[in-house]
């Protein structure tokens, strides 16, 4: 086989594993918006506001360190302990929980029947608030995110490729793991959504506030469930992103790549997520690896809003996205 | 009239209430009425008379709409309704169907169905034998249950916010104008069926309706509302022969059906406003 023909190949499988990334967090925006109709800015902030917690326990920071000592003039910065990862992730699940509770008490509760660009309106202010409070909690320097997921050449890909086509391909274990991550996170979001109790009055909830309130639906106990689901996901997506990238802010800027994904996919589905990530993925890759030579590169930075621009003119619903219901 | 068989015993109790929105607009000036158990009482008026708002005061849908009940009182079974959650009240019998039919546009017919289960705990058999009685009073439904209930017919989705509501084995249901939008037949048809499942179920029923003919013809008693107060009740058949209601909201008079420019210059008579 040329070789030209093999780099393309390992490119497309590396753009695959990037699009699951991409994919990951653009899940939380779709898992979001089917339960609430709501198109949560914040999403992106809360993935790194979850791996900033995720590494300040971990690492047994204390938070508002910066803070107790600006006002007490005391010298603290950790407990001295080191967190197991395990036991970490489960605490910063727990204060996603939290944080999902105190949104809706403290923004949701308070929007009912609200347009949903006001509610938009509302992500927005989240985003600014947690992106302030993740800085204020941990501080704002770049921090390593170490949970003991392997990274680096997965050798036996490697060898195995080598074998075949005389050429090894170089796949990160990290991207392999995010890649089964996600498609357990898809399979089991989808099974819930679609054949839980739970999942249906989500689905409901999303479609009439009103009439899931008239049926009975506490709206507000499915707000925590709906954004305790997207702070997992967002827990799940910083720690991928967080080994892979470190943790810092322009980890909440991974939120802007969700968005085309998003319009690829449509905003309701998941599967569509999914797909809209690894095209999103593999055509920025291959775009940049065929065409980029010619128009000089740093082609990846606008590829992705481009399709979507094209999309939205030509199919805006997305791929997967549920047909906007007009009866006249 | 109510039947000697059915029992008198109060379901709602709907004391003097003030409901005022967004702290000014003063839409219910002192609306007293009660609900049989057992008995299908109509709620009628024109728009705006206050009719869908007496409804979510009961159903306490109000505060999603800064509406709030500043006087009165509201009682189902002698006990306040006031703190209770919609869905609390749901829990204990009383179960809203909203005006305009408000189905959950992407979820299937059965789906829709199956949500107003959503506060049962009594299991999958009940709620399966449940989904089976409603599919027998609405067959159309039991054919169209895996679409999406937002490509249904207006009758087809009147008919599963109906069968939505009864999934929560409800003991009273306000149904709020039923006949919005449908043909006559539709109608007349989607009217059978609550009569039956009020025979037949024993589910009472408070219905607002603006279709006074046919509200007064299913219904046992009716309340007159105009302008957010209660101008006249009494039972439906007493009601369909008064003259007032008979020449203001169904179009006939001595002397015979008159066109509605002629009669509207009655409709202010000093005895109506007492």
């Amino acid at each position: 086989m040329p070789d030209q023909l093999l780099y393309a190949m390992e490119v497309t499988l590396n753009g695959l594993m990037a699009g699951v990334l991409y994919a990951l967090v653009a899940l939380g925006f779709v898992l979001i918006f089917k339960a609430s109709g709501i198109f949560n800015y914040a999403q992106g902030v809360m993935a790194l506001f979850a791996a900033l917690t995720l590494v300040g326990i971990m690492e047994g920071q204390v938070p508002f360190a910066n803070l107790i000592n600006a006002i007490f003039g005391t010298e603290i910065h950790t407990f001295g302990w080191q967190v197991p990862a395990v036991l970490a992730i489960v605490l910063t699940l727990l204060v996603m929980i939290l944080l999902a509770w105190c949104v809706q008490k403290f923004v949701m509760r308070h929007l009912v029947n609200q347009e949903p660009i006001i509610l938009f309106m509302a992500t927005i202010g989240l985003a600014y608030f947690l992106e302030g409070l993740g800085d204020l909690m941990w501080g704002s320097d770049i921090k390593k995110l170490d949970v003991g997921l392997p990274q680096g050449l997965n050798a036996t890909i490697d060898d195995l490729t080598y074998g075949w086509f005389g050429y090894g391909f170089f796949i990160d274990n990290l991207d392999i793991i995010a890649t089964v991550v996600a498609a357990v996170l898809v399979i089991g979001l989808t099974v819930f959504s679609q054949y839980s109790k739970q999942g249906r009055a989500l689905r409901a909830v999303a479609d009439d506030h009103q009439a899931a309130l008239s049926v009975g639906i506490s709206l507000n106990y499915i707000w925590v469930l709906v954004w305790s689901i997207a702070g997992f996901v967002a827990l799940v997506a910083g720690i991928m992103w967080g080994t892979k990238s470190g943790v810092q802010f322009s980890l909440s800027l991974i939120a802007l790549k969700a968005l085309p994904v998003l319009m690829l996919g449509g905003f309701t589905s998941i599967p569509g997520a999914i797909v809209g990530g690894l095209i999103i993925g593999v055509g920025e890759k291959l775009f940049e690896f065929l065409i980029g030579p010619m128009v000089g590169g740093a082609t990846e930075n606008w590829f992705a809003y481009v399709l979507a621009l094209l999309f939205l003119v030509f199919r805006p619903q997305g791929l997967f996205g549920e047909k906007i219901i007009e009866r006249v | 009239m109510l039947d000697d068989s059915r029992t008198s015993e109060t379901l709602l109790a709907v004391n003097n209430i003030e409901v005022i929105y967004n702290h000014v607009i003063l839409v219910l000036k002192g609306v007293s009425l009660s609900v049989p158990k057992g008995g299908i009482t109509a709620l009628l008026g024109g728009n705006g008379a206050g009719k869908t708002t007496t409804l979510k005061a009961v159903s306490n849908l109000l505060h999603s709409e800064r509406g709030e009940v500043t006087k009165g009182s509201i009682t189902y079974r002698g006990e306040p309704v006031a703190a209770s959650s919609p869905s609390d009240l749901v829990k204990r019998g009383v179960i809203q169907v909203m005006e305009g039919r408000h189905c959950f546009e992407h979820l299937t017919v059965e789906e829709n169905l199956m949500t107003g289960a959503y506060t049962r705990s009594d299991g999958h058999a009940a709620i399966n034998a449940d989904l089976e009685m409603v599919y027998t009073y609405f067959p159309r439904l039991k054919e169209r249950r895996k679409s999406q209930a937002g490509y249904t017919s207006g009758g087809e989705q009147q008919m599963c916010a109906i069968g939505r509501a009864l999934m929560s084995r409800p003991e009273t249901i306000l149904l709020d104008e039923p006949s919005m939008g449908l043909a006559p037949q539709l109608v007349e048809e989607i009217f059978t069926i609550v009569k039956n499942l009020n025979e037949k179920e024993g589910v009472s029923f408070l219905l607002a309706e603006q279709n006074t003919n046919v509200a007064l013809r299913f219904a046992h008693y009716g309340y007159i509302l105009e302008s957010g107060r209660v101008v006249m009740d009494g039972p439906a058949a007493e009601l369909r022969e008064n003259p007032d209601v008979k020449e203001f909201y169904l179009g006939v008079s001595d002397e015979g059906r008159k066109s509605f420019r002629n009669v509207r210059s009655y409709r202010r008579r000093k005895r109506w406003l007492s």
